[in-house]
């Protein structure tokens, strides 16, 4: 590649230990024609621009609109989802679970990160961190409480673990007020914590 | 293994500290670091049953001190170093010294980024029928295997309910030990917030796990 544009931001003495060890591994990787660091970059590029939480919100917002759709999102989402053309290709085994007045669902994974990439792009850092992880499974409230999030004391609340390769993606409840509004509209109001659980969907005429 | 990768349950992490806006990463070598696991893996070095094992062989001080991405560095060198791909000498010289060892599937180029894009596939064909049906109550054995396993141990010993069959799945505890595929039923198995944490448990939660046929016996 061209622009090794990683290797010219700073001066070699401002570089921290960690980056001097990640740049000398991919140098060895490189040198030893296993990796090409353009493939590198395009990785790189693609979490950082069409891979994210936008895929989601679109599926969310055509489950709002088309019932049948929504049918077959909770079937099989994989299989729904492969189904829209628009919307970043999705891997087997995910699993979307429907929020109700009686459950709200939550998802973790306790063991190490596992999250649907294709459909909310790579996980926040809370996500993968001890606090999230440790207490999610022991303390859901108090998880939530720790967004600002509260649920009433008579919904059930389910967490789903992530200890295989399924991957969970939760269906929020469509908000109130969005009655003809359009799925580009409604995706608009889908967030990414209320796809994991940790959040709702922002409500119609708040300051975002 | 009982590592301490193995969080569910623990206290005295702390509260949840959402960042608002967050970058996608935060340094540049941490997209590096993610690129560099995904075209090693996608080239075959490791599957992901072995990356995971790797992480969670991290000396348990230094995974809580370390950043995810920086688990994930120290992972991937030490792996690769085991696995024959490079050396410790090369690493600490920071060149190449040795002959590069044949990847499975070849060097990771352009052409090769779109098919990681879309998650591998898992399910494998059934070698006999499913022990379990939706609805059985199962038990989490109380097992302790010191190689990789996805049984947590916050559930084993405990009673719950099948709730999903997701058809035979690669089996991690196999893959990660480079011991063939050995595919197993995964169920969702789904648990009484008050059977794993006793009286102090929220009577309205319930926490499911993803289950392979060999962690569970009929209760």
């Amino acid at each position: 590649m061209s622009d090794h544009h990683h290797h010219h931001d700073h001066d070699h003495s401002e570089l921290s230990e960690t980056e001097l060890r990640v740049r000398a591994l991919e140098t060895i990787l490189t040198e030893k024609g296993y990796v090409e660091p353009a493939a590198l970059d395009a990785i790189i590029q693609a979490y950082e621009t069409r891979i994210g939480p936008h895929n989601g919100a679109r599926v969310v917002a055509k489950a709002w609109s088309d019932p049948a759709f929504k049918t077959a999102l909770l079937e099989d989402g994989s299989k729904a989802i492969g189904t829209l053309g628009h919307v970043s290709r999705v891997g087997d085994h995910l699993v979307v679970v429907e929020n109700t007045p009686q459950r709200h669902n939550m998802v973790v994974c306790t063991l190490c990160s596992c999250y649907p990439w294709e459909m909310l792009g790579l996980p926040p850092v809370w996500y993968k961190a001890a606090p999230y992880r440790s207490r999610a499974v022991k303390d859901p409230r108090g998880v939530l409480a720790d967004f600002g999030v509260q649920v009433a004391k008579d919904v059930e609340i389910r967490v789903w673990d992530s200890t295989a390769e399924t991957r969970f993606l939760v269906l929020p409840m469509r908000p109130a007020g969005t009655d003809g509004w359009s799925e580009e509209q409604l995706a608009e109001l889908v967030t990414r914590d209320s796809m994991i659980g940790t959040g709702f969907p922002k409500v119609p005429g708040a300051p975002s | 293994m009982n590592g301490v990768h193995d969080m569910g349950g623990m206290d005295g992490f702390g509260k949840v500290e959402p960042e608002p806006n967050e970058p996608v990463f935060h340094e540049e070598w941490e997209s590096r670091v993610l690129a560099m696991v995904r075209a090693m893996g996608a080239a075959g070095a490791f599957n992901i049953d072995t990356s995971r094992f790797y992480r969670e062989t991290i000396p348990p001080h230094v995974y809580l001190s370390s950043s995810y991405y920086k688990k994930w560095f120290l992972g991937l060198e030490e792996m690769l170093i085991e696995k024959g791909y490079l050396t410790r000498e090369e690493v600490a010289a920071g060149h190449a010294m040795q002959p590069a060892k044949a990847l499975k599937h070849g060097k990771f180029d352009l052409g090769q980024v779109e098919r990681i894009m879309v998650r591998g596939k898992f399910a494998r064909p059934a070698s006999a029928p499913a022990k379990f049906n939706i609805g059985d109550r199962v038990r989490a054995k109380n097992i302790h295997p010191a190689t990789h396993t996805r049984l947590p141990r916050y559930v084993r010993g405990h009673v719950g309910v099948v709730e999903l069959n997701h058809g035979c799945h690669v089996f991690p505890d196999s893959a990660a030990m480079e011991l063939g595929e050995n595919p197993q039923w995964l169920y969702t198995v789904v648990f009484e917030g008050r059977d794993l944490w006793g009286a102090d448990g929220d009577p309205t939660s319930k926490v499911s796990i993803d289950a392979f046929e060999p962690y569970l016996d009929p209760a």
